[in-house]
């Protein structure tokens, strides 16, 4: 953007700056505003952004450099990230790649020399089920084809502001096919928060405990455990809700935000009251920025009923506000702790643990962190009581899951299961014919074959934050497998070796295996070194999970994961 | 760490530092901890841990990641100044590690000779942010850090040009003399000490590291009663 209403950047950015205070963890969101304002983060105003926040001034850049929204280097006005999610490669994201190359004249990775246009590429953008979907200047466009491709490319020629580009553009479906007790549960606002006050904070840590909630992000800790711990730690205490859904074909918790805002609000209101805390954080991942919008305006309401605030409900000393703040393209910051890093106003790279959070989070005070579906499922069980949840699963997995289904099936959507369903009654009920395997919780999880569909949803067999992509039997492993290395890579922080260049190497020799420059069992005698390495030495759970996906493979599908020949042999 | 340190015990590292507060990316301390992999030098010592160290399959694993190191950036030990000094290439001789099966990368990084003293030849560097720790912790200045991420990671300098001239590191720094690899040299003693009597050139780094642990941790206890 030139110099707007005549004011420098410095000064444009002094501005921001102003209206921001100086509390350096604030540094992340400014430097989003900054970056939308100019398309990039300019060199030159780093300097005053550091002295604004007394920060030195290579932190600011060390910060910029990480997130892949930020860019230092100057991106096009309309700028055009691409999802990378192999599903949208599936359904034709290479050919949208082409047409908008071709029609827009910018290569891929490329500035557009009148700086109107780039295109670059991006992680799962939370749409496989309406994909190929691109951002543009962070706004998630679904559905992309031939025809809305077109559509893009004119409204670009001709320089239409991206806030009136027409409304269908940005149109997002529910996309919700089979609704089950959490989804079909309502509130109306401060119902459960009412039902939980009289009880008093220990009534409600029973329910939860006796209700067996698990941590739905996958892990599956104790709920009712987590908040009773992180209650009992000393000090001031924070709240956090994970809303960095991130893991490749997950996007189950876009739904809840849309449909269940004023339960996952009120989640985290119970449970700053069993806690104590009287900050909270919704930490939305940057990809579903077209949410914030609508949340914010919950949370006014929220604010004008008495439900946050001071004294909400009538309860005097009951003090809890909610800020949302965004994520900028970056993975790891699904990882509580790194996640943490990131609202601090820092790198996010994961931190040793322990200290859990628990005990030493937000600022190394106590902070209770759990998922968007985790605090939905809470406030339910405050409502409902325990039987809610222990009525339907399993005796180690009570209640439901909610699974963001993509791939090759009629039926893609946010399906509602109770723990303990079969592989195979999901796939009938989104209509997967006969395929050729599952992926179950993202390129982290494992794969499954035919086989193995008998297997169970849940903590005790096979546990998923969310993403069930079911690939077909004309899809190539090989190509599944170097997308998910690629994804690795590309995510991971660069703090330990392991992963740092461990996802790099592994990636290489996936494309060249792909390619036919590697051979035999050479190539695989490298893959198996680095898992191991990567599994054993990896400082936090990306490394550790980056090579599962080429091992499954490698396991589940010997025959089709084809190695060209050696030289001489046949 | 410390404590196997003391103890006479060498645990392979290159990002620890006894100086320095205990960091954990560079994995090569990797140990077995009641059979659990985890890195000596953050998991803290106590009564009753069984901890294996010094088997086959965690040197390979350590070998592999020497591996990845010397394939990650670009290391000619024949002709850089540090070697014989360097902890990289003593690591590689402790390791036995002879070649590596992975590709090499050949990034292009930007070398920075801008500063009179000091010389920063990034193709060296290892991320083990010792000198972005000494700088901080040592010296009380803060001029390294990270940028970047994933293989990208680049480490950077905190100058209003990000040049290494116009920093305020000096060269009596504990951040310009604490680098592992040769990524960070103090200019004007090139080839003092000739090659073939230099520190790793005569013994071998469990040994050099056990005394130089030795030396600064006692020191630093000793300071700290």
């Amino acid at each position: 953007m030139e110099k707007a209403g005549g004011s420098s950047p410095e000064e444009q950015v002094m501005g921001i700056l102003r209206r921001h205070g100086t509390d350096p963890s604030l540094l992340l969101p400014i430097l989003q505003e900054v970056q939308e304002r100019f398309h990039q983060v300019p060199p030159q105003v780093e300097d005053a952004i550091a002295a604004h926040l007394s920060l030195p001034r290579s932190h600011v850049e060390g910060v910029v450099d990480f997130y892949h929204f930020l860019s230092h280097e100057r991106r096009g006005e309309y700028d055009i990230l691409l999802s990378n999610c192999i599903i949208d490669r599936f359904h034709g994201r290479q050919a949208i790649q082409q047409q908008l190359t071709r029609e827009l004249d910018t290569p891929p990775g490329r500035i557009r020399g009148d700086g109107r246009v780039s295109i670059g590429e991006t992680s799962c953008t939370g749409l496989c089920d309406q994909g190929p979907a691109a951002l543009v200047n962070g706004r998630a466009v679904p559905a992309l084809d031939e025809h809305r491709v077109a559509q893009m490319v004119s409204l670009i020629e001709s320089g239409v502001p991206l806030e009136r580009w027409p409304d269908a553009m940005f149109q997002v479906d529910d996309n919700v096919c089979q609704p089950g007790p959490l989804l079909k549960s309502g509130l109306t606002p401060g119902e459960a928060l009412n039902a939980a006050l009289g009880g008093g904070p220990e009534n409600l840590l029973q329910q939860l405990e006796q209700s067996g909630l698990r941590g739905r992000g996958g892990a599956g800790f104790p709920t009712g455990m987590k908040w009773r711990l992180c209650r009992e730690a000393a000090g001031e205490h924070y709240l956090v809700c994970n809303a960095d859904e991130g893991e490749p074909g997950t996007f189950k918790d876009r739904e809840l935000l849309r449909l269940h805002a004023h339960a996952l609000f009120e989640g985290m209101t119970l449970g700053a009251w069993v806690t104590g805390a009287e900050k909270g954080f919704l930490y939305l991942r940057g990809e579903y920025r077209f949410l914030r919008e609508a949340l914010e305006r919950i949370l006014d309401e929220r604010r004008d009923c008495g439900l946050l605030g001071e004294s909400i409900c009538g309860v005097n000393g009951f003090r809890f506000d909610i800020t949302i703040r965004m994520g900028a393209g970056a993975y790891i910051c699904g990882e509580e702790s790194a996640l943490l890093e990131s609202l601090e106003g820092n790198r996010p790279r994961p931190r040793n643990r322990p200290p859990y959070p628990i005990t030493s989070g937000f600022r190394g005070k106590p902070t209770l962190v759990n998922n968007v579906e985790t605090f939905v499922a809470a406030a339910f069980v405050a409502l409902h009581g325990s039987s809610w949840l222990t009525s339907i699963g399993t005796k180690a997995s009570p209640g439901s899951k909610l699974i963001s289904i993509s791939g090759d099936c009629t039926r893609p959507g946010i399906y509602e299961f109770p723990f303990g369903t079969p592989v195979e009654e999901i796939l009938e009920a989104c209509g997967a014919d006969s395929p050729m395997g599952v992926q179950v919780g993202g390129p982290s999880g494992s794969y499954i074959t035919p086989q193995e569909f008998h297997r169970r949803l849940a903590f005790e067999d096979l546990s998923t934050g969310g993403s069930f992509m079911v690939f077909g039997r004309e899809r190539d492993p090989l190509e599944i497998v170097e997308n998910f290395t690629a994804f690795f890579a590309h995510e991971s922080c660069g703090f330990c070796t392991p992963c740092r260049v461990g996802t790099a190497m592994q990636n290489r020799l996936l494309k060249r295996i792909r390619n036919g420059e590697e051979t035999g069992a050479e190539a695989l005698e490298l893959l198996r070194q680095l898992w191991e390495t990567m599994i054993s030495a990896s400082h936090c759970g990306l490394g550790k999970s980056a090579s599962n996906p080429v091992f499954d493979m490698l396991e589940k599908e010997p025959g089709r994961f084809r190695l060209a020949p050696r030289a001489g042999e046949e | 760490m410390e404590a196997a340190l003391l103890a006479g015990v060498y645990i392979p590292h290159l990002c620890y530092h006894p100086l320095l507060e205990p960091h954990g990316s560079c994995r090569l301390c990797t140990v077995e901890v009641n059979g659990k992999p985890l890195p000596a030098c953050t998991t803290p010592a106590a009564a009753g841990l069984e901890v294996t160290n010094d088997t086959e399959a965690l040197n390979q694993q350590r070998r592999t990641l020497l591996q990845l190191l010397f394939g990650e950036g670009n290391h000619c030990c024949p002709s850089c100044e540090k070697s014989g000094h360097c902890e990289l290439q003593a690591m590689g001789y402790w390791l036995k590690m002879l070649d590596s099966p992975f590709p090499y990368l050949f990034p292009r990084r930007a070398l920075d000779a801008s500063h009179p003293a000091v010389l920063l030849d990034r193709d060296r560097c290892i991320f083990c942010e010792r000198c972005v720790r000494a700088s901080r912790e040592l010296d009380g200045k803060e001029v390294f850090a990270l940028a970047g991420r994933g293989l990208d990671t680049r480490l950077i300098v905190n100058s209003p040009s990000g040049r290494l001239g116009d920093s305020n590191l000096e060269a009596s720094d504990h951040a310009a003399r604490i680098c592992p690899t040769g990524a960070l040299l103090v200019r004007g003693g090139g080839f003092r000490t000739p090659i073939g009597k230099r520190p790793y050139d005569g013994k071998s780094l469990s040994e050099a590291c056990l005394q130089r642990a030795a030396a600064l941790l006692k020191e630093g206890k000793e300071s700290e009663r």
